[in-house]
């Protein structure tokens, strides 16, 4: 019973939590991606989504996709407030946005991945300041 | 190595046959159950006709013959063949219950550097020319030990239980195995209950990562401990559900089965009520 409850308010099964350890911990053993380069590329991905929106640092999370032969990398970071103006870079701007890696040619042309469902782009156009973002990177 | 490579009467039969397989039981990670799963596969091999021999490559931690029960009857090694100290036919160990399936112990004294890689590989093809299954235990790890075992082999079985480590390093090991061997997936001790509960990974889990031709699915069954405490294959036990799925194994690598393995479900209320366990 409890464990049906637990199921019910969303505490992922211990298999659940598994599969997911082993997807990731093989994504960096396949790219070699040590656990400390990612907590890197986390680091700075935020504090450049920073620059425009108040996000929720503590709650933000990157993952890898592994989708058919490619993987793809999912951010997830909350955004709590939209800033008015963004903030000033500190390094000398380049171009306007845009100056992202593109995405592969096979890609959207937002940069979010095909694989995610619906549910993860309607959430993102409903304006409702807590629900996550989610943006998708380049795939690999 | 002379004596070994001298022509000889083939273990079972004396009509002229063709070379024998050599299939290396491995997986990474240790613990996982290989010595348990070539001591099995060979003697439900052995059991359905074929003359098998099982070489324990774990040089310095030999287990093999504690597993088929046969530690009394060692007398030398696979290191005292390479280097002349004993004959092939003198370190060979015949098992008590089926006299086509051999035992060649690895040495528990030594290290795994002391066998030199091109000599192990011209031993494993010695054998293949005298039986038809040269079975491999193949050490945990993937250095010297690792490299020795799969020398001679050009085939392979993974062994891998539903854990998060021991799916990463089978990834690794098959990584290295390379393109040129067949490489075939044991998923060892599945408990379907807690697989059912969302507590344990699946075989499909494990196989969605390793993506390998499935040649077995064994329970995490007591029948498997009794029987090691006891040094009797429970392949040999007639009446064990394990014994039976290490047989279908069996008989999938002879090519006697081709249906694909059943995934074991949970049994029911009634079954376990009922059940057949000793």
């Amino acid at each position: 019973m409890f464990e049906f409850l637990a199921r019910f308010f969303g505490k992922p099964s211990s298999s659940a939590t598994a599969k997911e350890r082993l997807r990731l911990v093989l994504l960096s053993d396949h790219l070699s991606l040590a656990p400390d380069v990612v907590e890197a590329l986390k680091h700075d991905l935020i504090e450049v989504i920073s620059r425009y929106v108040d996000v929720d640092a503590a709650n933000c999370d990157v993952t890898f996709e592994q989708q058919e032969k490619r993987v793809a990398m999912l951010a997830n970071v909350p955004i709590l407030a939209m800033r008015a103006r963004p903030m000033p870079r500190r390094t000398t701007p380049r171009k306007p946005a845009g100056t992202a890696p593109q995405p592969a040619a096979d890609a959207p042309a937002n940069g979010v991945p095909r694989a995610p469902g619906r549910a993860k782009r309607k959430r993102r156009r409903q304006a409702d300041p807590s629900a996550p973002a989610t943006a998708g990177l380049s795939p690999a | 190595m002379q004596e070994m490579m001298a022509p000889e009467a083939p273990a079972t039969s004396s009509i002229p046959r063709r070379r024998g397989r050599a299939i290396v039981v491995t997986s990474g990670k240790g613990g996982v159950g290989k010595t348990t799963t070539t001591a099995n596969t060979g003697a439900a091999l052995a059991a359905g006709g074929a003359s098998v021999v099982l070489v324990d490559a774990d040089v310095g931690l030999r287990n093999l013959d504690i597993v088929m029960g046969l530690e009394a009857r060692v007398r030398h090694h696979v290191l005292d063949v390479l280097e002349g100290q004993a004959t092939l036919d003198e370190a060979l160990v015949t098992d008590k219950r089926v006299p086509s399936l051999r035992l060649l112990a690895a040495a528990q004294t030594r290290e795994k550097d002391d066998v030199d890689t091109n000599a192990f590989r011209e031993l494993i093809g010695a054998l293949r020319d005298r039986f038809d299954f040269v079975l491999i235990d193949c050490p945990a790890g993937i250095e010297k030990g690792f490299a020795n075992a799969i020398a001679g082999a050009d085939e392979a079985i993974i062994v891998c239980t539903p854990e998060v480590a021991a799916v990463r390093d089978a990834d690794r090991v098959v990584g290295l195995l390379g393109d040129e061997r067949s490489v075939q997936l044991i998923v060892n001790r599945l408990r379907p209950a807690m697989v059912r509960k969302g507590k344990m990974l699946s075989v499909e889990d494990v196989n969605s990562i390793l993506r390998l031709p499935l040649l077995g699915v064994i329970e995490d069954a007591p029948d498997v401990i009794v029987s090691t405490n006891r040094g009797e294959p429970v392949a040999l036990d007639p009446a064990s559900p394990v014994g039976a799925a290490y047989r279908r194994i069996a008989q999938r690598i002879t090519g006697a089965l081709s249906e694909p393995p059943a995934i074991p479900r949970e049994r029911s209320f009634i079954e376990k009520l009922f059940g057949s366990h000793k």
